[in-house]
């Protein structure tokens, strides 16, 4: 490539542009995506971006046919993305669960919009969190990251791939709306200065039986070859012995359910991040996530300035749920809040992390709006 | 004694994984065989060629393929296709689906993979219904065929599917039978060579399921049946509907150019590249 067309400098943008610059700039070639409101500007600027740094983008005939693409592409050798919203996300369940099967890494983006059903289209809510967690059938895991504004729409881009790519996962961004049509000012980070990581390839020359499939090693992550360089490999979403060829038997089975599990679980330290404030002597912590963290960042300062001895969690992270951590994090408070745009679904996590040590309330809002400094404010004197 | 002579589709097979899937007197390891059988005469490396497919017997197929494979989702593996030669357009991507994966759960996408002209080399297998579920109806299903859904003859009209591919776009389209080997491996090996999205309907029997339900014998003679029932295209164009009723219309149907999809994403990159 003689001629870099990475973004880099200060820029104005939206969310949803910041987040493509993101996605560029960690090396994302691929993208295949279906018109839906409100993620439509990812797939629009990746349409102009994409080629300029010798990308693909497809907009596919649904959504269906974008999330296998992008898994193809991704056994083609390419870093890979989609970007939908709720009912796309849940068209593209089936394809989530290939995804983690077949160990592919790739990222998911979920401009999470009000629903269920239609719901509204052009309004935010996070109502999407459990289905990011259990939306394809069976025991698995992802990795999921919400970002709270534009500059994050662009660093968590490039942590989702990241992520994606060490540990061979289905990286989901779930934003929503808000933060997705917001605009603000986004340093966009130069390539040389971001730590990108890629999966890893085989070592061996092809021609040799290798083991991709299955690892003795609990938690392992097999390397990953690409089609097209000899390793003669045989991928499938069956459960599956060290070949890859489809099994019956409880033992093994079990062993690549707990593998597929285990590569995340046990690793959850260095997945899961969170952002914390005044949480030394916090009798009250506020938990939060995404744009409604924004209100619970204003409310709790607001409640120091009353001397009320209030903190502040905000998941980065929400799947893998780091349940030690934020129980520790939470401490020796009496009382947690969970603030979060939908009817609680994200506050059961909270309550089975903290809920033997302290009191738990749930400040929501159905979307449209996050819930206001204001209430959460309320609450933090109701409870303090 | 001499020694036993082994097949010569095996040295194609993950042999590992035998005994396959298939019944006896199932027409897919014929097709298998077909495949190999262009791959060889046309002297590709197997190590450029993957082939990818879906869900159900015909699935099946490209997971016993000796080179890269990947089963996918049922239904979607052209679209998975797609992925893999924007990716790798280097490559050789041949889909084997069945009537239902690709032309039921899958229709959507095979009219917009021939539409874009993805240079895929298709191999449906139809076999007129669902195979591994136990034999319902599928889109190919012909009216009056009893089936474990219609169970008073169906009445539902069935798709001709390289009409279906024709008008979307296809560029190389042709029908044949199991019974029809050299035409079908000729026609494979045309499309493999041909650099846009190319169907090949191949019509197999299915004994266990839908020609026993249809007292149609045993694999032999289904395709003898397909023999008899098997007219060309020119025959065609001089019966009437009611003449064709019953016939399995064989030959080529589509044999043209038109730009390929990963070349025209390649042209794009180019010209945003100002280059």
């Amino acid at each position: 490539m003689s001629q870099s067309q990475t973004l880099k400098g200060i820029d104005y943008l939206q969310g949803n542009e910041a987040l493509v610059e993101g996605a560029i700039a960690a090396g994302c070639k691929f993208f295949a995506g279906y018109p839906i409101t409100p993620s439509n500007e990812i797939s629009e600027r990746m349409s102009w971006r994409l080629p300029q740094v010798g990308g693909i983008f497809v907009q596919g005939e649904d959504e269906l046919a974008s999330i296998a693409m992008v898994i193809g592409a991704s056994w083609g050798g390419l870093k890979a993305m989609t970007a939908t919203s709720g009912p796309g996300f849940s068209l593209m369940q089936e394809g989530i669960g290939y995804a983690c099967m077949t160990e592919t890494p790739c990222v998911i983006v979920d401009i999470q919009r009000c629903a269920p059903g239609q719901g509204i289209a052009t309004k935010g809510q996070q109502g999407d969190m459990m289905q990011a967690r259990w939306g394809t059938h069976g025991d698995h895991e992802v990795i999921a990251l919400a970002p709270a504004s534009v500059q994050e729409m662009f660093d968590l881009a490039v942590e989702a791939f990241n992520l994606s790519e060490s540990y061979r996962v289905p990286c989901l961004i779930m934003a929503e709306e808000i933060v997705a049509h917001m605009r603000d000012k986004v340093r966009l980070r130069d390539p040389s200065e971001l730590r990108l990581k890629e999966r890893r390839r085989p070592d061996i020359p092809p021609g040799k039986k290798i083991d991709f499939h299955q690892l003795d090693d609990e938690a392992g992550i097999p390397p990953m070859p690409r089609f097209g360089d000899g390793y003669r490999i045989a991928v499938s979403a069956f459960s599956r012995n060290r070949m890859g060829y489809p099994i019956t038997d409880r033992d093994l089975h079990g062993k690549l359910l707990r593998r597929l599990s285990n590569k995340i679980l046990n690793n959850i330290d260095a997945i899961a991040r969170f952002e914390t404030s005044f949480l030394d002597d916090a009798e009250v912590v506020v938990v939060s996530y995404g744009t409604p963290a924004r209100s619970a960042k204003s409310a709790v300062k607001a409640a120091r300035e009353e001397g009320i001895k209030a903190g502040y969690v905000r998941l980065i992270t929400v799947w893998p749920f780091h349940h030690e951590k934020l129980r520790a994090l939470c401490g020796g408070a009496k009382e947690v809040i969970t603030v979060e745009m939908n009817l609680g679904q994200i506050f059961g996590e909270v309550e089975r992390a903290v809920a033997r040590n302290a009191h738990t309330s749930l400040v929501s809002s159905p979307g449209v709006e996050p819930p206001t400094p204001w209430e959460i404010l309320s609450k933090i004197r109701e409870v303090a | 004694m001499g020694e036993a002579v082994e097949h010569p589709a095996l040295k194609y097979f993950r042999k590992e994984r035998l005994p396959h899937v298939w019944c006896a007197g199932c027409g897919t390891g014929q097709i298998f065989h077909y495949t190999v059988k262009a791959i060889e005469e046309l002297g590709l490396d197997p190590d450029r060629v993957v082939w990818v497919s879906g869900i159900g017997c015909s699935g099946r197929i490209g997971a016993y393929w000796i080179g890269d494979n990947m089963h996918t989702l049922h239904g979607r593996p052209l679209a998975f296709a797609t992925g893999i030669k924007l990716a790798r357009p280097e490559l050789k991507v041949i889909v084997h689906g069945g009537d239902g994966d690709l032309a039921s759960i899958g229709g959507n996408h095979l009219i917009h993979a021939a539409r874009r002209n993805v240079g895929l080399t298709v191999i449906c297998v139809n076999n007129f219904n669902y195979g591994m579920t136990g034999g319902q109806v599928s889109p190919t299903t012909p009216l009056g065929s009893v089936t474990t859904t219609t169970p008073f003859g169906n009445e539902e009209p069935p798709f001709d599917l390289c009409d279906l591919v024709a008008s979307a776009g296809a560029t190389y389209v042709s029908r044949w039978t199991t019974f029809h080997a050299r035409p079908a491996i000729n026609s494979i090996k045309k499309a493999l060579q041909r650099d846009g999205f190319s169907f090949i309907e191949i019509v197999s029997q299915c004994v266990t399921t839908y020609g026993r339900r249809n007292r149609m014998g045993d694999g032999p003679q289904m395709m003898r049946a397909f023999q008899r029932m098997s007219v060309t295209k020119e025959q065609a164009a001089r019966m009437s509907e009611e003449e064709l009723r019953d016939k399995i219309v064989v030959g080529e149907f589509v044999d043209r150019q038109r730009p390929e999809f990963s070349a025209m994403k390649r042209e794009l990159m180019k010209m945003a590249r100002g280059g």
